[in-house]
C-alpha cells in the first residue's frame, strides 16, 4: 500500500525508478557519484551517472542538447541560487527551443534544486526564488511539500517532455511521509486540497504547508474552518482549484516563504482578484517573507519569515466578519 | 557558397524594405567557413550556430524556401515563423539551432556530442561561434568540460576580428582564439577562413577523429565580416574595406580563381533559387495565432 520514507529519499527513489524504467534518463551534476559505491553509479554506470565540474551553465546547456537528441537528463543543482549562474540556459534556451522551433525539438530535462534553507545558511543559500521561474513560458515548476508528492512530482517531471524545475525544500529533507507503493505519478498542474473547510481558503507553498496546517488546527479550535490548499506546482498553476475554494469561502490567505514581490503569492492573488473577485468578501492577504535578503543571525532570520502566528493573524484579519 | 551569398544579399534588400522584419545579422564574407565545414557533414551530425546563422543553416542543407519564409515570419518557414533569423532550426538536416545570446549555443553542442557518445554513434557535433564568444565564461566552461570528457565535438570559431562593434584588441590580450584553449590540451588549428578548400582540408582530420570518438577540437577560421554587425549598422567603428582588398579576400572569388572558373552559372542558379524562395515565401500565410498557445509546452 505505502512505505514510509524521508522526503529526500522519496525523490531519489523516483529518479532511480525512472532510470530503471527508461534507459534514456541520465543523472548528472556536481558531487554526484563521488565514490565508486554510490548507489546510482553502481546501478546505472558511469555513462548515465556523471559528476560535473562547477559549471552550471555548461551542465544545463549540455542537458538541453542531450534532450534534443532524445535523452532525459536530470541535472542536480543543489541550490536554487546556483541556477541563477545559468539563467541564459534556464530562461533563454531550455524553455524556448520547442516553441521557437515550432515543435521540431523537445527539452525533457529536470533541474533539481534545493531551496529555502532558512537555518542559518544566510543570504545566498536560503532563497525561495521560484517566483523568478514560474513566469517563464515553457518552464514547469514543481514545489512538493510532502514525501509522497516529492515522489509523484519527480516521476511526472522526468516523464514530462518539457523542462521542469523541481524545487525541493531543504527544511523538508528529513520529513517522513507515506509514499504509495509501486509506480506513482502526480500530474503536474494539479493542486491538492489538503484540508477541507468553509470559512477561509489558505494556500500554502512548500514548507509553509506544515505551518498552515498547524495554524488551521489552532483556528479550528477558535471556530474558524480553514480550507488548506497546496498548489504542488507553480507552473502550470491550478488557479481553478483555488478559485473554486474561494467561491466557497470568500476569503483568501496565501502563505509563501518568498519575498513579497518575488512571490508566487502575488501571482495567485492577482489571478484570484482578476477571475474570482465576485466571490471575495475580504481583500486577499499575503503572508510572505519581508522584502529583504535572509539574514544570517537566527532571531533576525525568524523575524523575517512567515510563521504559524502570522498565518493565524492573517486569517483573523480576513475572517473578521465570521462569528466566533 | 553562391547560395549563401545570394541569399544574404537578397535578405539585406528585403530587410531595408521591411519585408524581412526585425533584427538580422548577415554573414556575407564568411561563406567559406560555413561551406568548408558543413559540406563534409551528414544530416545526423548536429550543428549549432549563433545569431549570424543563415549561412550555416544553408550549408547544412536547410531549404532556401523554408529559410526565406521563416525570415518573413510565415507559416511555411522552417519554424513556422516562431523563431526567425536568430532561432532557425531544421532538425531534419541536423541544424539544431541558431541562438541569439552569445555563447548560449556552445553547451548545447556538448549535449549533442554526449548523446552521440552514449548512443555509440559516429555522429559528431559542430558549433559555430565568433571570436567575441570566446571571452564569455560559458565558452571556456564548455571547452573544459568537453576536454575533460573527451567529447566528439568540433568548435569552429569564425574569427572576423570584431565582436559586435569593437575589435578583438578591445576584448582580450590573447590575439588567437586557438591560444585561448591551449591549456585544455585539445587539438586545434588556425586556418584562412576565406579559403574554403583550406577550411575543408583543416576540418577533415578533426571530423575523422571525432567520428572515431575522439575530441574535442578547435578550428579557428580567420575571416572577414563584410557587412555591419546587424543589418542597419552604419559601422562607423571600422574602415570600409577597399574594393580591391575585398576582391582579394572574397572566398567565392578566391575559389573561382583557384579552380579557374568564372562562377557565372553557379551565381545565376543561386540567385534564381533565392528568387523562387522569395516568391514562395510571399505566398505563404502568416501562422495561426493559436500556435502561440499550443507550442508553449510539448
Amino acid at each position: 500500500m505505502a512505505h514510509e520514507l524521508p522526503y529526500i529519499a522519496a525523490i531519489e527513489e523516483a529518479i532511480r525508478e525512472e532510470m530503471e524504467r527508461d534507459p534514456s534518463v541520465l543523472y548528472f551534476g556536481q558531487n554526484i557519484a563521488t565514490h565508486e559505491n554510490d548507489p546510482f553509479l553502481q546501478a546505472f554506470g558511469p555513462d548515465r551517472v556523471r559528476v560535473t565540474p562547477i559549471s552550471e551553465t555548461a551542465e544545463i546547456g549540455m542537458a538541453v542538447g542531450a534532450a534534443f537528441a532524445g535523452y532525459r537528463p536530470v541535472v542536480e543543482l543543489y541550490m536554487a541560487e546556483f541556477m541563477l549562474v545559468a539563467m541564459d540556459q534556464v530562461v533563454n534556451e531550455a524553455p524556448r527551443f520547442h516553441y521557437m522551433s515550432a515543435g521540431q525539438v523537445k527539452v525533457p530535462i529536470v533541474l533539481k534544486a534545493g531551496y529555502g534553507f532558512t537555518a542559518g545558511w544566510a543570504g545566498q543559500h536560503t532563497g525561495s526564488i521560484y517566483g523568478m521561474f514560474m513566469g517563464v513560458p515553457g518552464l514547469k515548476v514543481a514545489v512538493p511539500a510532502t514525501a509522497a508528492d516529492a515522489k509523484g512530482l519527480m516521476t511526472a517531471a522526468i516523464r514530462d517532455d518539457n523542462p521542469v524545475v523541481f524545487f525541493h525544500h531543504y527544511l523538508l529533507t528529513l520529513e517522513h511521509g507515506d509514499v504509495p507503493d509501486g509506480e506513482y505519478v502526480l500530474p503536474l498542474g494539479q493542486a491538492n486540497v489538503v484540508r477541507e473547510g468553509s470559512d477561509v481558503t489558505v494556500v500554502a507553498i512548500g514548507f509553509m504547508l506544515g505551518k498552515a496546517l498547524a495554524a488551521a488546527e489552532q483556528l479550528a479550535g477558535q471556530g474558524i474552518a480553514c480550507e488548506v490548499i497546496d498548489p504542488r506546482t507553480l507552473a502550470p498553476l491550478d488557479t481553478a482549484t483555488i478559485i473554486r475554494s474561494v467561491e466557497k469561502t470568500g476569503r483568501l490567505v496565501i502563505v509563501d516563504q518568498s519575498t513579497r514581490h518575488g512571490s508566487a503569492a502575488a501571482v495567485i492573488a492577482a489571478e484570484v482578484a482578476s477571475d474570482g473577485f465576485a466571490a471575495l468578501k475580504a481583500p486577499v492577504k499575503l503572508v510572505t517573507a519581508l522584502d529583504a535578503t535572509i539574514p544570517y543571525s537566527q532571531p533576525m532570520e525568524e523575524y523575517l519569515l512567515p510563521d504559524e502566528a502570522k498565518i493565524v493573524a492573517a486569517v483573523h484579519e480576513v475572517a473578521a466578519a465570521v462569528p466566533a | 557558397m553562391w547560395r549563401i551569398r545570394a541569399f544574404e544579399e537578397r535578405v539585406g534588400e528585403l530587410t531595408r524594405a521591411d519585408e524581412v522584419h526585425g533584427l538580422v545579422h548577415l554573414s556575407v564574407g564568411q561563406e567559406g567557413v560555413a561551406a568548408g565545414v558543413c559540406g563534409s557533414l551528414r544530416d545526423d551530425d548536429a550543428v549549432y550556430s549563433n545569431h549570424r546563422a543563415h549561412g550555416h543553416a544553408i550549408a547544412k542543407g536547410a531549404p532556401l524556401d523554408g529559410l526565406m519564409a521563416e525570415l518573413m515570419g510565415r507559416d511555411g518557414g522552417v519554424c513556422r515563423g516562431l523563431g526567425g533569423s536568430m532561432h532557425l532550426v531544421d532538425a531534419a538536416h541536423g541544424f539544431l539551432g541558431a541562438t541569439g545570446v552569445v555563447g548560449g549555443n556552445v553547451p548545447l553542442a556538448l549535449g549533442s556530442a554526449l548523446a552521440a557518445r552514449l548512443a555509440g554513434s559516429d555522429a559528431v557535433a559542430v558549433v559555430f561561434f565568433g571570436d567575441g564568444a570566446v571571452q564569455s565564461g560559458i565558452f571556456v566552461e564548455s571547452v573544459n568540460l568537453a576536454a575533460l570528457w573527451g567529447l566528439p565535438l568540433v568548435l569552429v570559431c569564425e574569427n572576423n576580428g570584431f565582436a559586435e562593434f569593437t575589435p578583438r584588441s578591445a576584448h582580450t590580450n590573447v590575439e588567437r582564439v586557438s591560444d585561448v584553449v591551449a591549456p585544455y590540451g585539445l587539438a586545434r588549428e588556425t586556418v584562412d577562413g576565406n579559403d574554403v578548400l583550406a577550411v575543408r582540408d583543416a576540418f577533415a582530420p578533426f571530423l575523422a577523429a571525432a567520428r572515431s570518438g575522439e575530441g574535442p577540437f578547435l578550428l579557428e577560421c580567420l575571416t572577414h565580416r563584410l557587412r555591419g554587425h546587424y543589418e542597419g549598422d552604419p559601422a562607423h567603428y571600422r574602415e570600409a574595406l577597399a574594393a580591391e582588398e575585398w576582391q582579394r579576400l572574397d572566398p567565392i572569388l578566391r575559389l573561382q580563381r583557384t579552380l579557374g572558373v568564372d562562377g557565372v552559372d553557379e551565381e545565376t542558379a543561386a540567385r534564381a533559387d533565392v528568387e523562387a524562395a522569395v516568391a514562395a515565401a510571399r505566398e505563404s500565410p502568416f501562422p495561426d495565432t493559436r500556435l502561440t498557445r499550443s507550442l508553449v509546452y510539448a
